[in-house]
């Protein structure tokens, strides 16, 4: 039990660093570590508890706490979410102090151009790999592709996309 | 994040329209969750360390105790096929929310030229090579902030 809160404080401490554009550029990284290396849960248990914090009310790094949760109770998700916060906090508080100095500098924006390409593949590859791990049949990868497609195209709030989706789920379509 | 726009810009007026463009831009590019920095700059701006501690406990808690709610519900119920079965497609339409997510940011500017391959060989490192992302950002962050100075001379 404290063996994993040890890893789990170490894993995100670790992630919250690497986190560029938030954290879902690290959810492949995420899915590595707690599927593939720790075998902390299923691929498809690490898709629900994604799932189950995009539909509920707060930030995305939800999906951390609820890790912590799954692998190690309460301790757990306390101990994952100050994790994945508490790095990239310090730097936040640290650079903030110091960064309106820098408005405008060359390398700011070199920086960012620099770090926007890789962000997106990340991201990319985030959709690709949580898509994996979600879809067990033919139907569920049509929802994955009709959900992307309206986010696209529409202005309609992700929560009615969650919604549609439950409810086909629970008529047996899925 | 919209919402924190509104609330920070329109609603109690602490920060302007350019200040709160400003400070997420710079949250954007430091690590970490975005909302979050984003309380901690907030925060720090107004009342120092206090105030970057209070902005983050004041927008995680409500949220991290709601989700737990949830999961432990899920726990108690999730055995039932009606919620595993609904949870099947909610999952689904999670995944193309994060789908939807990556393909609005891959048609950015910054994307309409050779720095798209470093978008794609973030692409197949991590989500077919399945590389460590430590390991593969040592290598290609600094390959890809070269190439954005060397095309910037």
């Amino acid at each position: 039990m404290s063996e994993s809160l040890v890893q789990l404080a170490v894993d995100f401490s670790l992630l919250s660093l690497f986190a560029f554009g938030g954290v879902i550029t690290v959810l492949p990284e995420m899915h590595r570590s707690v599927v593939d290396v720790h075998a902390w849960m299923s691929g498809a248990e690490f898709a629900q508890l994604f799932a189950l914090a995009q539909a509920s009310p707060g930030p995305n790094i939800l999906v951390v706490s609820l890790i912590g949760w799954k692998v190690a109770g309460l301790a757990g998700a306390v101990v994952a979410t100050g994790a994945v916060c508490a790095p990239s906090s310090v730097l936040t508080f640290v650079i903030s102090k110091v960064w309106q100095r820098f408005r405008g500098a060359r390398w700011r924006q070199v920086v960012e151009d620099g770090l926007v390409p890789v962000t997106v593949g990340l991201m990319l590859a985030g959709g690709y790999l949580i898509t994996l791990a979600a879809d067990h049949s033919v139907v569920a990868f049509f929802v994955t592709a009709a959900t992307a497609a309206t986010v696209l195209t529409t202005r309609i709030h992700p929560l009615w996309l969650l919604g549609a989706g439950g409810l086909l789920g629970l008529t047996g379509w899925v | 994040m919209p919402w924190a726009r509104r609330m920070l810009v329109e609603e109690r007026r602490w920060l302007s329209d350019e200040e709160f463009s400003e400070m997420l831009s710079l949250c954007q590019v430091l690590p970490g969750p975005n909302i979050v920095n984003m309380a901690v700059c907030v925060g720090t701006r107004f009342r120092g360390a206090r105030g970057a501690i209070a902005a983050f406990l004041g927008l995680l808690s409500a949220p991290f105790a709601i989700v737990l709610a949830l999961a432990a519900l899920f726990t108690q119920y999730g055995e039932l096929s009606a919620i595993s079965a609904a949870f099947r497609g909610i999952s689904a339409a999670a995944a193309g929310l994060v789908v939807a997510m990556g393909l609005k940011m891959a048609s950015s500017r910054r994307l309409r030229s050779a720095m798209a391959l470093f978008a794609l060989a973030a692409f197949v490192g991590i989500a077919l090579f399945r590389l460590p992302l430590g390991l593969f950002l040592l290598g290609a962050a600094p390959a890809s902030i070269a190439a954005a100075a060397w095309r910037r001379r």
